[in-house]
């Protein structure tokens, strides 16, 4: 509970203990519908300046539309998102930077794919040649530089898309499964990547459905289930003894069907 | 059948005597659909770009409207610029009527909403693909437009020559506008239907074969370029 609060009791006094000076950005009462459907339900959370958060939970539990929202991609129907305790605008999202499960390259050259994103942000001239050679040399793409991007493996790909993102400097990193397709070595390479964005004062929010990937690279944990929070806290504390039913069938590999069984014993039917 | 084999013959021997007629011609028709293709490109790519890359009202009517105008009929498209051109029209007064000038203009209108329509195609299916990561990286709508323009570019080449296509073919709407004026504004496709009528159907029948064998080569260019950027992903 270090740097995430949740829904529900905790969350008020979560969100008081946390100093508000270090608080990046803050997820209140957060919904979402979409084709009549709740997405998301009432999330409420707070990421700080420097952590490494993790987001889990099975497929559609709204993982992804969370992260879209809070880097902005997204409105939410209701609730308030506050990046640095102001609304996220535009401009704040220059301070974010997102890295998606399938990296989308230009149809241009590794050089050029890093030129684009930096030339977005109006950087020009030496500074922007010494950052792309960084990025490069970070990435060990140097020697690819003048190939075409999306003739790279899938790893390489993945590993300019991650660092094009963090060439721009961001405060706050966004990755969407960004390992889902990749081998072991590409994994580890990625990893590595963000560790070290972290260690420089980076801050991450990581989507995976890896529990290895989690326990390696997490510090908090959110696990998400139907589009709310099931459990949060920190990341081998959550994997290691989940306190909540979703979690623990997620780890058992059952599917979890929701306290729905309950509610129909409660409900004692309409007329009959 | 006999004729047929007669007028090809003295058509193979009048395109290799290099008939300073026929290269007249062909030199028209060349300069006529190049500038026509190129102000039609100037104006339909930008605009079928921002079509396909923004969402704005009455975008869906836009893109219908530029797909219907790529069946204008261009003798109705020459009959517009006809009068736009003619001595009472409001362009009278720059007595453009039977020159290149307006054998260009009535190209470029017919040929602007094909590139245009087709770039918002390629573009829209390209925004597909991009749209989130520009979002998350924050691009502005000009560097989104010419980043759209400039990685579509391989697709966008067979555009243009869509355009080219329709505009070396065409014969409605020059013959309108241009008249047929022998050193002035014949053209391949306008000669060839004035000899045919004439009965000289070796100069046609050469004419023709020219005329195929240019949409031969410039087809084949394009699709050279566009293997090799294939192979590179960048198409």
């Amino acid at each position: 509970m270090r740097d995430v609060a949740f829904n529900g009791a905790a969350s008020a006094s979560t969100l008081e203990r946390a100093d508000a000076q270090s608080t990046l950005l803050e997820v209140a009462n957060l919904g979402f519908s979409a084709g009549g459907e709740r997405l998301l339900n009432g999330i409420d959370l707070s990421i700080r300046q420097g952590s490494r958060t993790l987001i889990m939970g099975p497929n559609g539990s709204g993982k992804s539309l969370l992260l879209r929202m809070m880097h902005g991609l997204l409105r939410p129907d209701e609730g308030t998102i506050l990046w640095q305790g102001a609304p996220l605008t535009a401009e704040a999202r220059f301070a974010q930077a997102m890295v998606f499960q399938r990296p989308v390259l230009l149809r241009r050259s590794v050089l050029a794919n890093l030129k684009f994103a930096l030339s977005v942000r109006g950087l020009r001239g030496r500074e922007r040649s010494d950052r792309i050679e960084s990025a490069l040399a970070t990435a060990g793409l140097s020697h690819l530089a003048r190939r075409p991007a999306r003739v790279l493996s899938g790893g390489e790909q993945q590993r300019l898309s991650l660092v094009r993102a963090l060439a721009c400097d961001p405060e706050l990193l966004f990755l969407d499964e960004p390992t889902a397709n990749l081998d072991p070595a590409s994994t580890a390479a990625i990893e590595n990547l963000v560790l070290e964005a972290n260690a420089r004062g980076v801050t991450i929010v990581l989507v995976t459905h890896d529990a290895g990937q989690a326990r390696r690279l997490g510090e908090d944990l959110i696990f998400l289930q139907n589009g709310r929070v099931a459990e949060t806290g920190p990341a081998e504390q959550v994997l290691n003894a989940p306190q909540s039913e979703p979690v623990r069938a997620w780890k058992d590999g059952r599917i979890y069907l929701g306290p729905n069984m309950q509610n129909m014993k409660e409900f004692k039917g309409r007329g009959n | 059948m006999d004729s047929f084999w007669s007028a090809l013959g003295g058509a193979i021997g009048l395109v290799f005597a290099l008939d300073p007629d026929l290269m007249e011609i062909i030199g028209l028709s060349m300069r006529v659909t190049l500038t026509a293709v190129l102000f039609a490109c100037l104006i339909g790519l930008p605009l079928g770009a921002a079509v396909g890359t923004f969402d704005f009202p009455g975008r869906t009517l836009v893109a219908v409207v530029l797909n219907a105008l790529m069946g204008l009929p261009p003798v109705v498209v020459g009959l517009l610029v006809y009068l736009v051109l003619s001595a009472s029209g409001p362009l009278g007064p720059l007595r453009l009527l039977y020159t290149p000038t307006a054998m260009i203009i009535a190209q470029m209108v017919l040929v602007t909403p094909i590139v245009a329509a087709l770039t918002r195609q390629v573009v829209e299916d390209l925004t597909r693909e991009y749209s989130e990561q520009f979002a998350s990286m924050g691009v502005g709508p000009l560097d989104r437009l010419t980043a759209m323009l400039w990685d579509a570019r391989y697709s966008l080449l067979t555009v243009a020559l869509a355009g080219f296509g329709r505009a070396v073919a065409e014969v409605g709407a020059v013959i309108i506008v241009g008249g047929n004026i022998n050193h002035v504004t014949r053209v391949m496709t306008t000669t060839i239907a004035l000899e045919t009528s004439k009965g000289n159907l070796q100069l046609a029948l050469a004419l023709g074969v020219i005329l195929l064998a240019i949409a031969f080569a410039v087809n084949a260019a394009v699709m050279a370029l566009r293997a090799s950027a294939v192979r590179s992903a960048y198409a």
